[in-house]
């Protein structure tokens, strides 16, 4: 089997779902200047509130096709993480709109303890397994295999980006968020609702997020209530890496990121003589999100650089 | 009646009071201009006018009050700032900077027609319609951000210290463009430091000097006046 092109394979499929994260990031950054570190949290309560709903139909209807079981897990996570994100802006961070940087930022990491330790009393300290209820078709490609899954995660998260990127660049709406996070002040000159924009931005990222959240439990079969805390760092990584508030860099780093954990784990075996496993596979998003602080901390995209905090 | 009716504006940032109780106002198709030195208060009064700053004071718009309105509602009845140091969304198009400009209207054939009018005021503008607004010259952005508030067919429109920063001619093409702007009709509230200039072209003045009105009348007036004339003419 080829490793290279498996790992690549992996990397896209990963890095499809960190893109999507990071667009969460990277929107409210934009807007906001403020790093929702609660975001990674609301895509574990999109993973949990999906995996609730599709425990009960399959208790409730066993028959049901399993693709229509998650739909439908889908279909209530995402207003359930839009509410959420909308419930967070308008209590946590609104008030401290005018305060030092610091104060939401903390309020951010905050607001991400709480959600953690909300999703541990609901859904418990154990790991909650994903059932296998999609189509396991297992494709070959030179060599390499490609799951049914792995391709639909591909598929579904580059047309959200595709939606996203019409939104913001052809939309009424997606002109008044561009305008926005240029200037708040002269925005408002303009007659557009600062207020109501920057509700969108969280309603819109948290969307997003709900969907990377059952793509995500999907692929690795589980969910947990922790586990916003690492996807959400990683993808913080990404949207670093891409430019943060810039949102073509937050696609283009969680799909870079992506590729450069899955090639790193397949070799890093190979690379230490066996002394690190593919287990280490964490590490590289941090490696890189050093790399880029020292040595681009605009990004790749980015144009700006956020002066502290 | 006025168009705007400024009563008791006062504006502070922190314990600095800026603005320290000032009456103005103009009327329909007037032009009218606030002019005195660097930090006598005349930004603030604008950004006053338009809630963008804590301010007490009771202001009305066409008889209605306006003052604790938010920015949004202000601009939407039709007052438009063009803001100092002009505000351009630079990493906007100058076509989208235009379209942001006209964001609350939804008569698709009047905003053709007056996008237009824009670009045939300032052609240059039209000739550079796809290019990012930041990488203008501050003369052609000066023509943007007077063109982008155009676009919203301003009842009121207010001019934040247009000359600042420019060259002398492109000063002159700017304020000639204000004059016909105004020959067509329109009420316009200009905040300039160079008096000369605003004096000329609008038919009234109020003077201002460390937050407070210090002196007001016909422009023409204000012109021979010796205060004035040893203030800000430089004689």
């Amino acid at each position: 089997m080829d490793i290279f092109l498996q790992q690549l394979i992996n990397g896209l499929v990963l890095g499809s779902i960190y893109a999507l994260v990071a667009l969460g990031y990277t929107m409210v950054y934009g807007i906001l200047e403020l790093i929702n570190f609660a975001h990674g949290e609301v895509t574990m309560i999109g993973a949990m509130v999906a995996l609730s709903v599709i425990g009960l139909l399959l208790g409730a209807m066993p028959e049901l096709p399993g693709i229509l079981v998650v739909l439908a897990g889908v279909l209530v996570a995402i207003p359930a993480c839009m509410l959420l994100g909308y419930a967070i802006e308008k209590i946590a961070y609104r008030p401290l709109r005018k305060a030092p940087r610091l104060a939401p930022l903390i309020t951010a990491i905050g607001v991400s303890i709480i959600l953690q330790n909300v999703a541990m009393l609901v859904w418990g300290r154990q790991y909650v397994s994903f059932p296998r209820i999609l189509p396991e078709g297992r494709h070959e490609i030179w060599g390499a295999h490609i799951t049914d899954l792995q391709i639909f995660i591909v598929v579904l998260s580059l047309s959200v980006m595709a939606s996203l990127w019409l939104l913001v660049q052809r939309t009424r709406l997606g002109r008044a968020m561009r305008a926005t996070a240029q200037s708040k002040e002269v925005a408002a000159l303009m007659g557009v609702n600062v207020d109501k924009v920057i509700s969108a931005t969280f309603l819109i990222g948290s969307a997003i997020a709900a969907i990377a959240g059952v793509m995500v439990s999907a692929y690795y079969g589980l969910a947990h209530y922790y586990m916003g805390f690492l996807l959400g760092l990683k993808a913080f990584s990404a949207a670093v890496l891409g430019g943060i508030g810039n949102i073509a860099g937050a696609m283009l780093g969680g799909m870079l990121l992506g590729m450069i954990e899955a090639l790193g784990a397949g070799y890093i075996g190979d690379l230490t003589g066996g002394f690190l496993g593919s287990h280490y596979q964490d590490v590289f998003a941090f490696f890189v999100l050093i790399l880029v602080l020292v040595f681009r901390p605009s990004g790749l995209l980015g144009e700006r650089v956020a002066s502290r905090a | 009646m006025s168009l705007l009716e400024v009563r008791g504006l006062k504006v502070s940032y922190g314990g600095i009071h800026a603005v320290r109780g000032i009456d103005f106002e103009v009327a329909e198709g007037e032009l009218v201009c606030l002019i005195g030195a660097n930090g006598a208060g005349k930004s603030s009064s604008l950004k006053g006018i338009l809630g963008m700053v804590h301010a007490s004071s009771t202001i009305h718009f066409d008889g209605a009050r306006i003052s604790g309105l938010p920015t949004h509602t202000i601009a939407g009845l039709g007052i438009s700032l063009v803001p100092e140091g002009r505000g351009v969304f630079a990493r906007l198009t100058v076509g989208e900077n235009l379209d942001m400009g006209a964001f609350l209207r939804k008569d698709h054939p009047g905003i053709r027609a007056d996008l237009d009018k824009v670009y045939s005021l300032f052609p240059r503008l039209a000739e550079r319609r796809t290019q990012l607004a930041g990488t203008l010259s501050g003369g052609e952005q000066q023509m943007l951000a007077i063109g982008r508030a155009l676009m919203s067919r301003p009842r009121l429109l207010l001019l934040d210290e247009p000359s600042m920063g420019l060259a002398p001619l492109m000063v002159r093409k700017i304020y000639e463009t204000i004059a016909s702007i105004a020959q067509e009709g329109a009420t316009i509230l200009l905040v300039e430091q160079n008096a000369n200039l605003a004096l000329k072209i609008s038919q009234r003045a109020y003077v201002m000097e460390s937050g407070m009105v210090t002196l007001s009348g016909a422009s023409p007036d204000l012109i021979k006046d010796s205060q004035v004339r040893a203030a800000y003419l430089g004689e």
